[in-house]
């Protein structure tokens, strides 16, 4: 029901996009595949609409004079092309870069370097907009288990987390924490599962609400990452770093090869986590914007009989693989937490 | 004369090694499945888990042959 629901809003949305941008493509002459792709995938100080509408977000700049605030429909004019704006410096658009421009509009580069960008951008906005339909989920779920507690059956919003609460609870945390430790690192689990199951489903709503491609983005797939690797090594013991530094039961020679080995892996798993979860993310999209593409590079309408069937089946692969990233990437997080805190094997003796 | 970039030939390669991959862990899964049944849960789980590695590799391949074009 649902899924037959998106398929068909996919459909015409896609068919709708197709048919505008066909004939812009025509007008225009040429249409660069690569350039249009990656502009899609990348974040951008203003939010795309439809056609030329678009919602200007807030630039805010820290720059050696000061902070600057202002719309980001400044720094572009009417045929959407970056034109120069004059604040405390001369901004301009770089490739959608935020640049300072000297007066004959050349980037400077030695004062650009000075510029710390804290723009609400689009992957910001999109971020805001799923912690805000989480906290609305889960603090409604809470206040219902807070009125009637566990005893009765689940009721609305509840029938929807329940499972998956249990789910990350039964089938991640226990069999790779285990029993012992697995209930204080729920809320770090379910915190990361639910962040990336959300921007992952947003990423795939192909407008306004979603279409930020935030869960394929390597700044915010780095800080999920930075946040497990403190966790994991905040949860570590005596017996982890032991396996790491001086693996029991090797040879001395064996135990002085492994650890340089060893040690570069508690770094390469985060690191792991971190392009895992970009690579797939953005695949898919540059995936389902290929396809779409097809209309443009055969420039008809009618390549979209094949292009949008596909896109349909790719959109259903990629509602799989969002749930199964959330699930993986909390999978090994679970995983690398368990192998840090895991209690040295006392029945090594009797083998 | 072909004309192209040799990211192209860098992602194909990717999906071979890929695609071994995730068909040996398919064969592995279905043997085992038939074997024993009753676990077929855990299984799956490991399956997928096994499969999400080798496709990691084959993307952080992928991003290797974007940025050399780019």
């Amino acid at each position: 029901m649902v899924f037959s629901f998106v398929s068909i809003f996919l459909l015409n949305t896609i068919t709708l996009f197709a048919n505008e941008k066909a004939a812009a493509a025509n007008e225009e002459g040429s249409f660069n595949v690569t350039q249009t792709i990656l502009e899609h995938i990348k974040d951008d100080h203003s939010w795309h609409l439809w056609g030329h509408t678009s919602i200007a977000l807030p630039v805010i700049f820290y720059t050696p004079a000061g902070l600057e605030v202002f719309s980001s429909a400044k720094l572009i004019d009417e045929h959407h092309e970056p034109v120069v704006y004059k604040g405390k410096f001369d901004y301009k658009l770089v490739e959608g870069k935020a640049k300072i421009v000297n007066a004959a509009g050349e980037v400077d580069e030695a004062a650009s370097k000075k510029l710390w960008d804290f723009s609400i951008t689009k992957n910001v906005a999109s971020l805001f907009i799923s912690v805000i339909i989480l906290l609305l989920v889960v603090l409604t779920a809470a206040g219902a288990y807070k009125k009637t507690g566990i005893s009765s059956a689940p009721k609305g919003v509840q029938s929807i987390l329940e499972p998956i609460v249990i789910f990350v609870r039964d089938e991640i945390a226990l069999p790779n924490i285990g029993a012992k430790r697995f209930a204080k690192h729920m809320p770090f689990l379910l915190t990361i599962f639910f962040i990336i199951l959300t921007n992952n489903f947003l990423g795939l709503i192909p407008i306004f609400p979603g279409g930020a491609n935030v869960s394929g983005n390597i700044a915010f797939t780095m800080t999920l990452a930075v946040c497990v690797f403190i966790v994991v090594n905040l949860s570590s013991n005596k017996n982890y770093w032991q396996h790491i530094f001086w693996m029991p039961g090797m040879h001395w020679s064996m135990k002085l090869f492994l650890a340089p080995i060893e040690f570069i892996g508690v770094f390469t798993k985060p690191i792991s986590l971190m392009i895992r979860l970009f690579a797939n993310i953005t695949a898919g999209h540059i995936l389902v914007l290929s396809l779409v593409c097809l209309v443009f590079i055969f420039k008809t309408v009618y390549a979209a009989a094949v292009a949008v069937p596909f896109v349909i089946f790719i959109f259903m692969i990629e509602l799989l693989v969002a749930f199964l990233q959330a699930y993986i990437f909390t999978m090994l997080t679970a995983m690398y937490i368990g192998m840090a805190s895991e209690e040295a094997h006392h029945d090594q003796a009797h083998h | 004369m072909v004309v192209g970039s040799v990211a192209a030939i860098g992602a194909g390669l990717a999906a071979i090694g890929a695609g071994v991959g995730i068909g040996m862990i398919g064969k592995g899964a279905v043997e085992s499945i038939a074997r024993q049944p009753e676990a077929v849960n855990d299984i799956r789980s490991n399956m997928i888990v096994m499969a999400a590695f080798i496709e990691a590799v084959a993307l952080f391949a992928v991003v290797v042959a974007l940025l050399g074009n780019g």
